[in-house]
């Protein structure tokens, strides 16, 4: 790691980065040819490469947003950045097929030892294609479908025709119609009628090379009944140069499904994180995003969950680390669009040595959505004066029978605090740790233990050596 | 003869807070196996020697020494003073959101510790301990402090100086709110480290004094020590409260 890059990032311990062995690299910088060689190359479908061309169109004349990190947006140059590249000519099923410096990046990140122990399904993303895909037999048997999202485009035409930009149309913001024209690999999701998911599946997200774009595209589509709980990482090497992470995931929950989507993203801080992540929740359905932002440069992420059927339910869980150059504009927005629909909105976020964590949230109940509940919290914990902290929560409300609950708050660690846990032993910087897995405490529970435990060490190493 | 073992040792300490001074010149030396009691009216400077015993930083020591197991203190951070085995039992415990008091005992025990600790003989020792002093299990998944009542808050201090095992306890009031009933299982506490500890206690009530035996009651007024006796003085000041000790300083 270069010294620039170093001072930029700190201590990231996923910074590594393998040789770029690529089987196919286009050259830096978008087009719509680079488009329509992208879909070629796929052998899509007429449908999906026009979809693609337009929605290229309409990303370029899309302006940026106005709103966020305007300055940190504007750095993106989209003429430096490589929007494909394939790393493996094929999707394996056994990691012993999967190429070996690929292999070790995974082994080094523990996804074949999790898959083994807990895990009904495995994808793994490197660059722009899943070069590793696998689902237990028990879960193929009861006909769910978990496949690379391009595999399920190839082997499911009519089902992603069908649903594919339903929930997030291109035009919906200039990252979704990026996601749209460019898309590349992500995940396709189909879990039958009343089939319950024990097991998470999981998806790993990973950008080894330079001034690399990962524009992956999930649907998961839970049929009535069911429930399926999706989890997905995300991690890139350190450099000094800046990559683009713009995905766009699509939930669709049918009457009475549950979808629990957890993420924790932990991008080197030299990425862009943008992604639109919705969901559609139909009759007595249920969406929960566990949303965990620990990394990248600017994330600018506000998991959202459209409540379209009468007793539909959202629950949005997220937290936030800031460190040094790090902005996490995260949040969540529920559109209350049928009568009796609930959801809770959790928020977390800490900032240190100079980062910044913004809520952003949006609370709508339409006129005709009676009895309507929902509750609102955000807390932000600072661990220093230089970081920053900012909340922009907007709610329309048009229906007075609305039952809402916000609260907000902003904290520090006191003295009081530390020196309560140093005359315990420990170290400033572990009392430090203790505290911030403390706060987040409330989201961690919610993950699979493997993750939680993980989360916390990492939360810890982000204390050490940092305490000024 | 048994050999009496030096625990803590002050010479003329004097230590100010933000430029005013609070502890004016105070002396004392607790040994292994004393219970040391001081007393004294609210603003005498009881809580900051604690506190300074313990190493916190908003207190600037101006003259004199602390001497633990007959080295210096000043070079040692608070975490330091803990693993070392100094214990504090806090006036006003602190609240740690979301740390479950089953995790913080099992790190803060390790952080102390040389050996690493085993699952099984550390469960073992907990529910020992817990069983002294009357504590239910389920506090143990409860956050640290979090809704707890003040007696709850207090026993939690017991415990964790149980498990820590130190060499030196300071009680800071640690007697104050309780009901007869947990003041009991507090002296418990206390009686089991006394043996192998030097022990000193912070109270404004003889009341403790009926289930823990000082070896030396202290008056503290404006920051000195004016006067020590057995445990009579302790019944003394209850009965007639501080105003017939000469306060005159000696020159």
């Amino acid at each position: 790691m270069s010294d620039q890059a170093h001072d930029a990032v700190g201590d990231y311990r996923f910074g590594f980065h393998d040789p770029e062995n690529s089987t196919i690299r286009f050259d830096k910088g978008l087009s719509e040819q680079v488009v329509r060689d992208i879909s070629a190359l796929k052998d899509e479908p007429k449908w999906m490469t026009d979809l693609r061309v337009k929605a290229y169109k309409h990303f370029m004349e899309r302006p940026m947003p106005d709103w966020g990190n305007c300055d940190s947006l504007n750095e993106i140059n989209f003429d430096n950045i490589t929007y494909f590249l394939r790393s493996s000519d094929a999707t394996e099923n056994d990691w012993s097929d999967v190429p070996d410096d690929i292999k070790n990046t995974f082994n080094r990140l523990g996804i074949p030892e999790a898959e083994q122990k807990w895990l009904g399904g495995v994808t793994a993303q490197y660059e722009s294609e899943a070069v590793y895909h696998s689902i237990r037999e028990d879960l193929e048997e009861q006909g769910v479908l978990f496949l690379d999202m391009d595999s399920g485009l190839k082997k499911f035409p009519d089902i992603v025709k069908k649903y594919f930009g339903t929930v997030i149309p291109h035009t919906d913001n200039k990252f979704s119609a990026l996601n749209t024209a460019v898309w590349s690999g992500g995940s396709f999701i189909y879990v039958p009628k009343g089939v319950h998911v024990e097991m998470p599946v999981q998806a790993y997200f990973r950008i080894n090379a330079k001034n690399m774009g990962q524009f992956e595209r999930t649907l998961i589509i839970a049929d009535e009944d069911s429930s399926i709980h999706y989890v997905e990482g995300c991690t890139a090497p350190t450099y000094s140069t800046d990559s683009l992470h713009s995905a766009v995931v699509e939930l669709i929950a049918m009457k009475g499904a549950k979808i629990r989507y957890s993420t924790i993203q932990n991008w080197s801080a030299n990425v862009f994180n943008l992604v639109t992540k919705r969901g559609v929740a139909h009759e007595k359905a249920t969406i929960e995003w566990v949303d965990g932002n620990i990394g990248s440069k600017l994330t600018m992420k506000y998991p959202a969950v459209l409540l379209k059927g009468e007793g539909a339910h959202a629950e949005v869980i997220s937290v936030a680390y800031a460190g040094k150059g790090q902005h996490q504009d995260a949040g969540a927005k529920v559109h209350h669009l049928a009568p009796n629909t609930t959801s809770n909105i959790l928020s977390k976020s800490i900032s240190k040595n100079g980062g910044r964590s913004s809520y952003r949230g949006m609370l709508q109940v339409t006129p005709k959505s009676h009895g309507c509940r929902s509750k609102v919290v955000c807390d932000a914990l600072m661990l220093d004066s230089d970081s920053r902290s900012d909340t922009y929560p907007t709610m329309e409300v048009g229906n007075p029978t609305a039952d809402l609950e916000h609260e907000a708050s902003v904290s520090k660690v006191s003295g009081d605090q530390l020196f309560y846990l140093m005359s315990r032993g420990f170290t400033e910087a572990e009392a430090m740790g203790l505290i911030v897995n403390g706060f987040f405490e409330p989201f961690t529970r919610e993950l699979p233990m493997e993750y939680a435990v993980e989360l916390n060490k990492l939360l810890e190493l982000e204390m050490e050596g940092s305490i000024g | 003869m048994a050999k009496v073992s030096e625990i803590l040792r002050i010479e003329n300490l004097h230590v100010s807070v933000e430029g005013t001074a609070i502890i004016k010149g105070l002396s004392l030396t607790i040994n292994q196996g004393e219970i040391h009691v001081i007393m004294g009216r609210n603003g005498a400077g009881k809580s900051t020697l604690a506190s300074v015993i313990m190493g916190h930083p908003a207190y600037e020591i101006t003259e004199g020494e602390i001497h633990y197991l007959s080295q210096p203190l000043e070079q040692l951070s608070v975490f330091e003073r803990a693993r070392a085995g100094m214990f504090l039992s806090f006036q006003y415990p602190v609240v740690i959101p979301g740390v479950q008091v089953g995790t913080f005992l099992k790190k803060s025990v390790q952080s102390v510790r040389d050996e690493p600790i085993k699952g099984r003989a550390f469960r073992k020792e907990l529910n020992d301990a817990m069983s002294t002093l009357d504590m239910d299990k389920t506090v143990l998944s409860r956050y640290v402090n979090d809704g707890f009542s003040g007696g709850e808050k207090k026993r939690l201090e017991i415990l964790q100086m149980l498990m820590l095992n130190p060499k030196l306890a300071l009680l800071d009031e640690t007697d104050s709110g309780l009901d007869i009933d947990a003041l009991r299982i507090v002296a418990k506490g206390i009686n089991q480290v006394v043996p192998q500890a030097g022990c000193l206690i912070i109270t404004h009530y003889q009341r403790l004094l009926d289930h823990v035996k000082p070896d030396y009651v202290h008056v503290m007024i404006d920051g000195q020590i004016l006067l020590t006796g057995g445990p009579e003085l302790a019944h003394k000041l209850e009965d007639k409260g501080y105003d017939w000790i000469d306060v005159t300083p000696e020159a």
